[in-house]
Parts: structure tokens; C-alpha cells; sequence
């Protein structure tokens, strides 16, 4: 009989642990805390080390201007209501809450800071999953909003996102005054994933704090780039560069912008199930290159990538 | 392909000069950049031949499915990861038919593979096989479906458990190099001798390496060369570290004894998208499905043709002028370059802005757009040929083209060469919407 050799590779690195959501014991209002990251071997490779379960967390926009349609119908009138949408994510068994603040926008609806915090508030208050809460994309007004946000949900160790190479030092500085952890955000490319991180940790942000996005393509825009940096920053890690092993966040929403995810066409079958096929196809193609949380948007993509990960993860 | 002094190991150390090189070690040097025969040595044993001849073989057996334009070639894969090179031969799909199908159910299948075209970026996605599957247990039922079938032209899988039904479908379909699926550890003996007489690829399907590794031996002594293997997994989990443990011993040469494609059957799987896309992802190289979809089939072919992507050769569009939003001729024009992610870009936020307009895209060799303007592949002078090449002066009696916005120091000299009101667009894609929707244009 021959005897076939399990090529286990001997690592010298590992990813670190961040840490989502403080339940009372730690001081918060949350269910539960959840550990990100933790893997000692390339994902989903239970020779070499599984680390913690990768984690979904349900997109809730507090404005959906410019959303395509198809992808939040399901949630029908809750899309006007931070608080349902959250309720809604929570029934269909999501691990986090991803809140964007779209609404303070000055180019948008231009909201106050207060009303976003409120929002933030509400939700915080009625849904007690841990939470990851993102400003608008307007520098100037995150960085207040974010200082807000910080404040107003001390000890409850929400991920603020995002950090950018131009924009990291007040986002940094709120995280670490309340005790939150943030995403750091960077384009598509090893090099400035680890620049994000150098830059954090210089200016005093514990690297257990971070959890990084290195900017996922969605399928048919550029996802084998997104594969192969996912990769690479993850072998690094594993290989010892200490400031590549945080654990890979991967928004997978901007699927729903890719047209031929949506375009209705007869050849191309239901748009709908393409739809959700689409991001979740994302979605494992993060996943399998080194993803430990996904944002999702559609519950029929949330339900496919709850089943892969579970099938991957042999539960 | 072994290293010289790996090679000079094996040879005679005589130094006698009869190879024409002074010594061994010149002659292993010639051989491994293989100029020169092993042959030539006059001393050489046979055991050091065979294990030369071994060692030089790829890590992955090319094996070919069918023949002609459509023919399917799988394997000689040398990597773990597509930055390390690239992934050199796609996974690709199969409808099953079984031989008990109404003669509807069949249509309405073979109708189906058929329409599994779709058109991207300049490639056409397409189903690539048809299997046919005897579940009647009758020889002469499975050669009837199997030359039905074979009419689409497309390369086939024949699956059976028995010798006598693959030889009466080869011969009464005259089929060119079908893949038989797939011998047993219980049969494949009289499999691997029947693959060898037809001269067809042979699939072995075993759920555990090790007896899969004696049976891929049993096959190569039947005289069967060309295998793939099914590791029959049970779970995601399973198909993700069998095909790593498969490959990576492959390519890391830690064992040779399973160095071939891999099958995956996902009929009667209720994951089978699920697992076709890890396959994908994931060394598969054929998968058998019960049907596909389309709205399944396009994001599985689109991954695939992601994946498989040359990492060193970015993916173009072709050139010329694109309508967005059904334009008449008085929408504005906007350019950008033919590399595809810029594309893909610029043309998501010219549909979100729901504001008709032409897309001129330029051919700047796949390059984007600053690093086409630095490299001199994206100039003034190219804006004009491409207009001039697409008749967009024509279809858009606007007079008005957009710009990148990193492209605003070119803005005068194009003005003048083409004689529109040249409009500098944002610096970034995603302000496209805002600056459409504005009506300033």
C-alpha cells in the first residue's frame, strides 16, 4: 500500500486575533464577542490550523440612494429604517452588523453628525450583535462623525472603518480612546496593505486592533487581483512579517455594481439568483484566498457563504 | 526537469568521452537543458534510466479529452499559487445525460449546452463538454445516446462501470478520445486494459489517496497512461485539502504518485455550483454536473475566466465606442483606456449615473490610464485616431468630450487636433455620476 505524504507546510508566522463586540463580561451590551483570524496554515487547510470561523456581517445603509434596487428588495420597507434592516439581518442569522453612515455625505443628504450617532444609537440599542460602523468617504466629516461614533458607543468595541493612508490618524486616535478596533483600508496591493498597517502601528495603534481590507474586486472587475493579493498577504504572514498578520476583512457589495449582475436578459436566467450568485461568488473567492470576514448585502448570498463556510470548515 | 548534478548522479562517472562530451558531468549539463539524449550515454543502466525518464516527466500529466478544434487538454500545471506563474489549463464544465432521458429531457439538455455562450471582454465563455451516463445498464441504449450526443461536436465523457459498455459507445458512436469515468479499485484492471485499447483517457474515483495511489500503479502496469483521478469528496472541506494534497505533492515533487488532473462528479450534489466554483478556485480540472443553470453558468464562467488569467498579461477590451444608457446623438463622449478593470470601472458609474453617453474606449495595450499617458501609448494624437476610427463625431453631434481628470494637461492640444469642446472629467471614475447627473455637460 502506498502511503500518500499530507504536504503540511511548517510556518513560522500566525495571524493574530482581533477581538469584535464586548458581551457584559467585557463590559458591553453584546450577545457575544467574536474572535477574527487566528489561522496557522492557508485557509480552510485543517492539517495546518482553521483559527477562528470566518464571520458574516449584514450591510445596513442608513441612506440607499444609488443602491441598485434588486439588491435590497428582499428587505422591503425596512431599507428606510436602519433599526428593522439591522432586526431583519439579525432573523437571517448574520454574525455582525455593518452600519454605513452614508447620510452624513455632504454631497448627499449632508445629516448631522448627532443624527447619525442616533442612528448608530438605535441600533446599538435594539440589535445586539457587534457592530462595524463606516463614515461616508468624506475625510473631513469622518473624522468628526468618527470621534462621535467612538464616544457614543464606548465599551462596546465596534470596528470603525475605514483608516486610509490619508486619512488615519483621528479615526486611529477614536478607535483606541474607547477601546474600538477599525479597518484599514488600502488599494489593492501588498505593499500598501503593509504600509496601512507600519503607518497605524508607528502611530500607536495596536496591531490587535486593526483588521485589515485590502480592497476586494468583485467577480468580473478585477477579482483575480484581489485573489492573488489576498493570497500573498497572507502567505507573508504566515511567514513571519508580523505586520501582514491581521486578520482580512473583504466588503463584497460592490457586486452589485458589476452590470452583468443584474442586466435583465433571458439567456442570462433569473437576475435576481445571478445577482446573488455574484456576490457570493465574490465572497468565496475571498474566503478562499484568506478572508476572515465578509460584508454582504443580499440574504441569498448571506445564506450561500453561511452554508460554504460551514462546509468548509468540515461543521 | 532534474538539475545537472541530480542527473550526474545516475550516470556512469566513466568520463569515457563516447557522448562526445569530455566528461559526465558535461553531459548531465547538456541534458538537463536538454540538448542532448540520454541515449547517447553507451553505459547508462536501465534502472538509472527509468528513474531519469521519471523524474523528467511534468509534475502533472497533460492529458487531452476528444480531438480537433474542440479538444480539452488538462494537467502539466506547475503551481501552487497563480501570482507564483499562472494556472495554465481551466477547469472546465460537463452536462450528464443519462441513457434513460426522454428524448425531450435530452433535447432540452443538449439544447441547454448550446445556449451556455456567453461573450466577455473579447473571450467567449462556453460549456465545454457533454458526458452521457448508462443507468439503463444496457451497452447498446448508452452507445445510442452517446452518438446522439456526440453530434454537438463538443468532447465527452462517457460514464459506465463496465469494459463492454465504453467499448460497444467508442465504436458504434465513433468517438475520438472520450474520458471514461471511472474504474474502481474492484475493476480497474479490466478498465485500465480497455482505456488502453480504445487509446482513451481513463478516470479513477476511490475517496481515499492511498488506495487511489496503488490503483493509478495497477493502471500504468495494464499499460493506461493517461488517468485522471476523482477523489469522490465528501464535504467542501474534503475537495479543498485533497486537491492541495494532490497538487502540492505534485509540484513540490513530495510524491509523484498521483500526478494527474482531477475529476469532480457533482451530480445528484445539492452543492454542486457551490463545489464546481471551489474546484475552480481549487485545482479541479473537469467537472460533471447534472445541469447548469445560466444564471449559475455566467458568474461560474466568469470565475474561471478570472482565475485563469494570465497574472503578467492584463485583460483588454477591444477598442471602440461603446453606448451607455441607449445615447442619441446628443450625448456627450467620454474616453478611457482598453484596460479592462478601468473599463469595467468607468463603464459601472456611467450606467449608475442612468445618463445615456458614448464611451470611446482607447487602445492603450491594456494599460491604464496614467501609466499608458507616461508610457506614450495614450496620447492627443491616439484620441483623435480613435474617433476618428469609430465615427463618433458622427453619432454624437454634441461636440463635447469628457476627459480623465489626470489626463487635464492634455486637454488643449486635443481641443485643437479634434475639434471639440473638451470637458476634464473627474480624477476619479467614481465622481462620473455626480458630474453626468449635474447637467454641466
Amino acid at each position: 500500500m502506498v502511503d500518500v505524504p499530507v504536504p503540511k507546510e511548517k510556518w513560522s508566522g500566525k495571524i493574530g486575533t482581533v477581538a469584535v463586540g464586548s458581551s457584559p463580561a467585557e463590559g458591553g451590551s453584546r450577545s457575544s464577542r467574536l474572535m477574527l483570524g487566528g489561522e496557522s496554515g492557508m485557509p480552510f487547510l485543517s492539517y495546518e490550523g482553521l483559527g477562528q470561523r470566518q464571520r458574516l456581517a449584514g450591510e445596513v445603509l442608513d441612506s440607499i440612494d444609488g443602491t441598485p434596487e434588486m439588491s435590497i428588495a428582499l428587505f422591503g420597507d425596512a431599507v428606510n429604517d436602519p433599526v428593522a434592516w439591522a432586526l431583519r439581518w439579525k432573523e437571517l442569522g448574520v454574525d455582525i452588523i455593518c452600519l454605513k453612515l452614508r447620510s452624513l455625505d455632504p454631497e448627499g443628504k449632508n445629516a448631522s453628525i448627532e443624527d447619525a450617532v442616533q442612528t448608530v444609537l438605535d441600533v446599538l440599542k435594539t440589535v445586539d450583535l457587534p457592530l462595524i460602523v463606516y463614515g461616508c468617504g468624506n475625510q473631513e466629516k469622518d473624522a468628526h462623525a468618527m470621534e462621535a461614533v467612538s464616544n457614543a458607543c464606548a465599551g462596546e468595541r465596534v470596528l470603525l472603518a475605514n483608516a486610509e493612508e490619508n486619512a488615519y490618524k483621528s479615526i486611529s486616535a477614536a478607535a483606541t480612546a474607547n477601546g474600538h478596533g477599525l479597518i484599514a483600508f488600502s488599494n489593492l496591493d501588498v505593499n500598501l496593505a503593509k504600509q496601512m498597517n507600519i503607518l497605524l502601528a508607528d502611530f500607536g495603534t495596536k496591531l490587535d486592533n486593526v483588521v485589515m481590507d485590502p480592497l476586494m474586486a468583485a467577480l468580473g472587475m478585477g477579482l483575480e487581483y484581489s485573489y492573488s493579493v489576498n493570497e500573498r498577504i497572507r502567505l507573508a504572514g504566515l511567514m513571519g512579517d508580523r505586520m501582514l498578520q491581521t486578520p482580512m476583512c473583504c466588503d463584497l457589495t460592490s457586486s452589485w455594481e458589476t452590470r452583468e449582475a443584474t442586466e435583465e436578459n433571458e439567456a442570462w436566467g433569473d437576475a435576481t439568483e445571478r445577482g446573488a450568485w455574484w456576490e457570493a461568488t465574490t465572497g468565496l473567492a475571498a474566503l478562499v484566498s484568506g478572508a476572515d470576514l465578509l460584508i454582504v448585502r443580499h440574504p441569498r448570498s448571506l445564506e450561500i457563504l453561511q452554508d460554504a463556510i460551514a462546509e468548509l470548515r468540515g461543521e | 526537469m532534474a538539475t545537472a548534478i541530480e542527473i550526474f548522479k545516475h550516470l556512469p562517472k566513466k568520463n569515457c568521452g563516447k557522448c562526445n562530451f569530455p566528461t559526465c558531468l558535461a553531459f548531465a549539463m547538456q541534458l538537463a537543458n536538454q540538448k542532448v539524449k540520454l541515449s547517447d550515454c553507451p553505459f547508462v543502466s536501465e534502472e538509472a534510466k527509468a528513474k531519469l525518464e521519471a523524474s523528467s516527466a511534468p509534475p502533472i500529466r497533460l492529458v487531452a479529452i476528444g480531438d480537433g478544434p474542440k479538444k480539452i487538454e488538462l494537467g502539466d500545471e506547475t503551481e501552487l499559487y497563480r501570482h507564483e506563474k499562472k494556472f495554465f489549463h481551466p477547469t472546465r464544465y460537463a452536462i450528464v445525460i443519462s441513457d434513460l432521458a426522454a428524448d425531450d429531457e435530452a433535447e432540452a439538455k443538449l439544447q441547454r449546452a448550446r445556449d451556455l455562450v456567453f461573450d466577455r471582454v473579447g473571450q467567449t465563455l462556453a460549456l465545454d463538454m457533454l458526458a452521457v451516463r448508462n443507468d439503463s445498464n444496457d451497452p447498446a441504449k448508452f452507445a445510442a445516446m452517446a452518438s446522439r450526443v456526440s453530434k454537438s461536436g463538443l468532447p465527452m465523457a462517457l460514464m459506465a462501470d463496465r469494459p463492454e459498455a465504453f467499448r460497444q459507445a467508442v465504436a458504434d458512436a465513433h468517438l475520438a478520445r472520450p474520458l471514461l469515468y471511472a474504474a474502481t479499485a474492484s475493476n480497474v484492471g479490466e478498465m485500465a486494459a480497455a482505456a488502453k485499447e480504445l487509446k482513451c483517457p481513463l478516470v479513477l474515483r476511490s475517496d481515499d489517496l492511498n488506495a487511489l495511489a496503488d490503483m493509478v500503479e495497477t493502471a500504468k502496469k495494464a499499460g493506461a497512461e493517461d488517468l485522471m483521478l476523482d477523489l469522490a469528496p465528501a464535504r467542501a472541506k474534503d475537495l479543498v485539502e485533497k486537491n492541495t494534497i494532490v497538487r502540492k505533492n505534485a509540484v513540490k515533487k513530495t510524491f509523484r504518485g498521483l500526478g494527474y488532473p482531477i475529476v469532480l462528479n457533482a451530480c445528484g450534489d445539492e452543492r454542486a455550483v457551490l463545489k464546481a466554483m471551489l474546484s475552480t478556485m481549487k485545482y479541479g480540472g473537469i467537472v460533471l454536473l447534472d445541469d447548469l443553470d445560466p444564471a449559475h453558468a455566467l458568474p461560474l464562467f466568469v470565475l474561471r475566466q478570472n482565475i485563469y488569467t494570465d497574472p503578467q498579461v492584463p485583460i483588454q477590451v477591444k477598442p471602440g465606442l461603446y453606448p451607455v444608457n441607449d445615447p442619441g446623438p446628443d450625448a456627450p463622449v467620454l474616453f478611457t483606456t482598453n484596460f479592462s478593470l478601468t473599463y469595467f470601472t468607468v463603464m459601472a458609474d456611467i450606467d449608475k449615473a442612468k445618463v445615456p453617453a458614448w464611451l470611446l474606449v482607447v487602445d492603450t495595450e491594456g494599460l491604464s490610464v496614467l501609466t499608458a499617458f507616461s508610457a506614450g501609448k495614450l496620447s492627443a494624437e491616439s484620441v483623435v485616431e480613435a474617433l476618428d476610427e469609430t465615427s463618433a463625431k458622427e453619432k454624437s453631434g454634441k461636440g463635447v468630450l469628457i476627459i480623465p481628470g489626470m489626463l487635464s494637461r492634455m486637454s488643449g492640444k486635443l481641443q485643437e487636433l479634434s475639434g471639440l469642446k473638451v470637458v476634464v472629467g473627474p480624477r476619479e471614475s467614481s465622481g462620473i455620476p455626480k458630474m453626468l447627473k449635474s447637467g454641466q455637460v
